[in-house]
């Protein structure tokens, strides 16, 4: 029973850590201003693209490389529409989106069937052998520990370093930023870069470890709940890693469920996650105080330097 | 270095010609993309360009998309107009195919051809039910349209496949998720024999005309616009922000419902879980090519459906994936975004040398010449 409890966590941490990955990069475009709705379409190309590269290359590390240069190139063209020709945000994201869909089921069709080499097993010497804790929390992939590093260095980066200032002061109000000196648009277009290298390699960490395979749609709306996560979590690192596990839990719940012989269709236990990211938003959106208390206040707004 | 200069007005020449200069760097960019793959760039292009109209039998079957398109866009040109972000009516389209397909299969073998009325408004219904859910969190809880109505679409497609592998599979269907297959009675009339082309098409240019009466004549239409333009000014106006966000969404979710239902009880003629074909996705398309015109769009649903069957007939001809259709799509609308930069900017060379150096410059000159 214990062991249930443990694999439950295990796989808990695991799932969230897709979500985590690409949320912590869209709440580092988010600080700086900028919404990327594109995030499912940079997902869907990194995730071919980090698979692609594991079964070209058999290395695993390569293949997060791939996925993160996905990620970063797609990033830097929605980044050049939006903060040099000012697009509308949300329109090209969502061009983005479409644009990623259609990419990756067109650049994977070759890939849908092949499989990967066998994939490492990875465990942490003598913490793995705890009860309990061992095989839920120390026999993970190192990316699941690489995803809590980046929420600590995330904190330190945006409360206590002046680059992480500089950052939110572009966020809250470009124009004050500029005034100063800041070159505001290349910083917002590295923010964007970081958000995409971040969600692509989420991308690659979902098809060369989470489920190591290629389905056309294999994201599944992962990307739109990752930017929903950044609203869960009020911009902040913690809150969204926590929202990322909750989710992470609600995906394996259902999971958990089918397995038990629950009694419900598994189509209901297949739509948990959506529903409940609406409820979480619903919840969470309720005060609207509340997130403009949190929220950088040009968020989405474009910024066009006076000259 | 190149500049980007704001214009005093927007340029209504750039307005129409960024979709066109849009689609001319569209098809570069596929004529590169065919010859990389090996494949002859002019073949391609006369793959999606020219074969998908030059039969009457294709025409017909253009019209086939463009119906769905057109209807899907038209409402979401209201929405986008008013700024409501609605990209959810691909699940709205599929909760309009469920209402409609269950009225569908209600009907005997007596039932009259009149159900198709009743088939088309269970569509309508159920498309703006499913909107109206993300109208009353945006409203009530203040919830972000665009994840809600996105969430949506996975949960509508969950509920057909649900369906479709439950209460409404067919028993005689060999086990296959689908439902059995509907009554003759239900069928939307076709308007000529030979041709799959329905009323539908019909119905979907009337609306280009009613949106634009609505949007270009109307004082509710010009309310429902300035909240998207100039929300504070519509405040002062006395214009409801929350009016015009329920009546978009109901108006962008029945006609998506509509188009589910004209779907199904048309081409498809039974519920199958491949009735989402992501026409809803492809609307967003339509309408932002379309210029959220009521006329625009007809034009864009005619060249998006060209992409759609271009796509069918390249895996036949060439053997290249049909899901080419998605990247030609997606890079259209990419290319729209960074022309219609035209429309409020205007491209200045501007010599990279500081002022004042250049009017020294022109003194020392001058002093020469003296």
């Amino acid at each position: 029973m214990m062991d249930t409890y443990a694999l439950l966590i295990a796989a808990t941490l695991n799932a969230g850590t897709v979500l985590a990955l690409a949320s912590l990069g869209l709440l580092i475009n988010e600080k700086a201003g900028i919404v990327n709705l594109g995030a499912e379409g940079m997902l869907l190309c990194a995730a071919i693209a980090g698979f692609a590269a594991v079964v070209h290359t058999g290395s695993d590390w390569l293949g997060f490389a791939a996925g993160i240069g996905a990620g970063a190139v797609l990033a830097a063209a929605f980044g050049v529409l939006v903060i040099w020709l000012n697009t509308n945000q949300y329109a090209t994201g969502l061009a983005l989106s479409l644009f990623g869909a259609g990419f990756s089921a067109f650049a994977g069709i070759k890939y849908v069937q092949q499989r990967l080499p066998e994939r490492p097993h990875f465990e942490i010497p003598f913490l793995s052998d705890i009860p309990l804790a061992g095989p839920a929390l120390f026999r993970q992939h190192p990316m699941v520990y690489f995803a809590i590093a980046l929420v600590v260095a995330l904190i330190w980066f945006l409360d206590r370093s002046r680059a992480g200032l500089v950052l939110r002061s572009v966020g809250e109000n470009p124009s004050s930023a500029h005034a100063l000196g800041y070159p505001v648009r290349w910083i917002r277009f590295a923010a964007v870069i970081a958000g995409g290298a971040l969600c692509g390699l989420a991308g690659a960490y979902l098809s060369i470890v989470y489920t190591p395979l290629w389905v056309e749609g294999m994201v599944a709306g992962k990307g739109w709940i990752a930017l929903a996560l950044t609203t869960f979590g009020t911009w902040r690192p913690m809150r969204v890693l926590l929202g990322a596990y909750l989710f992470g839990g609600v995906t394996m719940l259902q999971f958990q469920l089918q397995g038990a012989g629950v009694d419900i269709a598994s189509q209901f236990l297949t739509m948990l996650p959506y529903i409940a990211t609406v409820v979480v938003l619903a919840l969470i959106s309720r005060n609207p105080a509340w997130i403009r208390i949190n929220m950088p206040a040009s968020l989405g707004k474009p910024f066009y330097p006076g000259s | 270095m190149l500049r980007l200069e704001q214009r005093a007005e927007p340029s209504r020449a750039w307005s129409i010609a960024s979709p066109v200069l849009a689609l001319v760097l569209t098809v570069m960019i596929g004529v590169a993309l065919f010859a990389a793959l090996g494949k002859d760039p002019v073949r391609g292009l006369e793959i999606f360009l020219w074969e998908p109209i030059n039969s009457s039998y294709r025409i017909g079957e253009l019209m086939v998309k463009v119906t769905p398109l057109l209807i899907i866009a038209l409402g979401l040109s209201v929405c986008f107009r008013s700024n409501v972000w609605n990209i959810g009516a691909e699940g709205q389209y599929v909760i309009g195919a469920i209402f409609a397909g269950g009225i569908a299969l209600t009907a005997g073998k007596d039932t009259t051809h009149f159900i198709v009325l009743a088939v088309l408004l269970a569509g309508v219904v159920g498309g703006m039910l499913w909107a109206a859910i993300v109208a009353f969190l945006r409203d009530r809880f203040n919830a972000n349209e665009i994840l809600v109505s996105l969430m949506l679409v996975y949960v509508a497609e969950q509920l057909l496949n649900y369906m479709v592998f439950g209460p409404w599979k067919d028993p005689q269907g060999y086990n296959f998720p689908q439902s059995k297959t509907f009554e003759v009675a239900t069928q939307i009339p076709r308007l000529m024999p030979g041709s799959r082309v329905s009323i539908g098409i019909v119905i979907a240019l009337a609306g280009v005309a009613a949106l634009w009466v609505f949007l270009f004549r109307t004082r509710a239409g010009f309310a429902q616009q300035v909240g998207g333009l100039a929300p504070q000014a519509a405040r002062y106006a006395g214009f409801s922000s929350r009016k015009a966000l329920w009546l978009a969404l109901l108006v962008s979710g029945g006609a998506a419902g509509l188009a589910g239902a004209l779907q199904v009880a048309g081409p498809i003629g039974q519920l199958t879980p491949y009735v989402p074909e992501g026409y809803g996705f492809a609307a967003i398309i339509v309408a932002f090519v379309g210029r959220l015109h009521p006329v625009g769009s007809v034009f864009s649903a005619i060249l998006m459906s060209m992409f759609y069957i271009g796509g069918e007939l390249a895996q036949s001809r060439l053997g290249l994936p049909k899901s080419l259709t998605g990247v030609f799509q997606g890079l259209l609308l990419f290319t729209l975004l960074a022309c219609d930069t035209l429309i409020a900017y205007r491209v200045r060379w501007i010599t990279p040398k500081l002022l004042p150096n250049a009017e020294g410059a022109e003194k020392s000159q001058r002093a020469q010449r003296h």
